[in-house]
């Protein structure tokens, strides 16, 4: 049986793993090769690292921490942050990505999803939205890093980016981001149900209770988190064994 | 050496950052010359089945041919184990090598697609390249189209129905899933095949 996806995020500045809370006030984590392997040995079923400075401040994403963290990470590895053209993904790849997460770059020119889709594989291609509650079931797409509105609907959106050729959408709740209050299952369930590829719900996991959730109640396909893995209010296994023990699929043993 | 063939579709750095973490010798080539004397031939695939086209104008279907004539084992993976059925239904005008009988078919309508995500297989009989894997292992799938079980299938998969996840015959090997990216199964697969 197709299993539901624990991924472990990194949020990368300068170098190092950072996590902040509604996206300030961020907190360092350490290395990000380091945890990245940790995460794996753990039982994440895929990484994904975030440069969560590199769009506002125009900076290349950190190849040389995707170089090592690639080299000793054998599950899905995605990276995002700052990739605006076809050559900065291809740079991310050659680094040992095996997806790129594009947000702000897609909403401003989404002609680059089709242009990496193409050259890499609609399987490569994550675009991440961050969805901010703008009326009764109603979610507005927000950019550099959720300071920016887009005026697009979240939801036309990622179906806009399906249909471009996005293999997955990222879905992050910019409302419960940091909150530990639980993913935004109505949110993820009204793009999961309206989309034909995977939804990686994230923002919000706070325990064992919100991924099931959000996996029953939210049609996720896959749940992110980063902070409750990082400083060890839950660890990995055991999420997965809770998981398993209320009738979710996880790979386990793994 | 082992030769990862490049035929210009998708990203094949993880299929050697894997091969390199074994302590295996391999190079990532377009050129039929080295693939003809490589001691093992590994072709990768993300991407399109039409993307396979590639490889017959660049004479490497020729190279692969040759080396799988000679006894070479060789490992599909992906739509590179698509490609070495009879077509696939992802691209009518693109004809696979036919080294395993069938045609590569659509998910059903009533599951998502692609495939993505860890899901786990049915070891079907006995196999070199899934020695030591265990019962029913996890392992990471993408992928739009699948092949159907064929008597050759060694691991099959559920999802929408059953397909083949992995097929063995001879010296030729092809798996579904990623081998590279399915943690320690996986790798325990592609050390099983550099052992051949």
């Amino acid at each position: 049986m197709l299993t539901k996806r624990i991924i472990a995020c990194l949020d990368v500045d300068n170098g190092r793993v950072v996590k902040g809370v509604q996206f300030e006030n961020l907190r360092d984590a350490g290395d990000p090769a380091e945890l990245a392997k940790a995460h794996s040995e753990s039982g994440a079923d895929e990484i994904v690292l975030l440069d969560i400075s590199a769009a506002h401040q125009r900076r290349a994403t950190l190849l040389d921490t995707v170089r090592r963290a690639a080299a000793k990470l054998f599950i899905p590895f995605t990276v995002g942050g700052g990739i605006r053209t076809l050559e900065d993904a291809a740079a991310v790849f050659s680094a040992g990505a095996d997806k790129i997460s594009i947000n702000s770059a897609a909403l401003a020119n989404p002609g680059l999803i089709p242009s990496i889709a193409e050259r890499f594989g609609s399987q490569a291609v994550v675009v991440a939205i961050d969805a901010k509650r703008i009326g009764k079931g109603s979610w507005e797409a927000f950019t550099h890093g959720g300071r920016t509105p887009s005026g697009r609907d979240a939801l036309e959106w990622a179906r806009d980016a399906e249909s471009r050729g996005a293999g997955e959408i990222l879905l992050t709740s910019m409302d419960r981001d940091g909150t530990a209050a639980g993913f935004d299952c109505e949110l993820t369930k009204t793009i999961a149900d309206s989309v034909r590829i995977p939804v990686i719900a994230s923002g919000g996991a706070g325990g064992a209770q919100h991924f099931v959730e959000v996996f029953h109640e939210g049609h996720a396909d896959a749940a992110l988190a980063a902070s409750i893995f990082h400083y060890g209010f839950t660890r990995l296994l055991d999420l997965k064994k809770e998981l398993g023990a209320q009738g979710i699929p996880v790979r386990w043993p793994c | 050496m082992i030769a990862i063939v490049d035929y210009g579709a998708g990203n094949l750095v993880s299929v050697k950052k894997a091969l390199d973490w074994l302590g295996e010798e391999s190079a990532i080539t377009s050129d039929p010359a080295r693939v003809s004397d490589a001691a093992k031939v590994v072709l990768p695939g993300v991407g399109h089945f039409a993307s396979t086209s590639a490889l017959r104008s660049s004479g490497l279907q020729d190279a692969i041919s040759h080396v799988i004539e000679r006894g070479v084992p060789f490992l599909g993976i992906c739509v590179g184990m698509q490609w070495m059925f009879q077509r696939s239904q992802e691209s009518a005008e693109t004809p696979g090598l036919a080294l395993f009988q069938g045609e590569c078919e659509r998910f059903p309508a009533n599951v998502k697609s692609p495939h993505v995500g860890w899901n786990s297989l049915r070891l079907s009989q006995s196999s070199r390249l899934l020695c030591g894997v265990g019962e029913s292992p996890f392992v990471y799938f993408t992928h739009s189209f699948r092949a159907p079980i064929i008597e050759t299938t060694t691991a099959c998969c559920d999802y929408g129905g059953s397909f083949s996840a992995a097929v063995e015959r001879d010296n030729l090997f092809g798996v579904q899933f990623h081998p590279e990216k399915s943690g320690e199964v996986g790798l325990q697969l592609l050390r099983n095949f550099c052992e051949l």
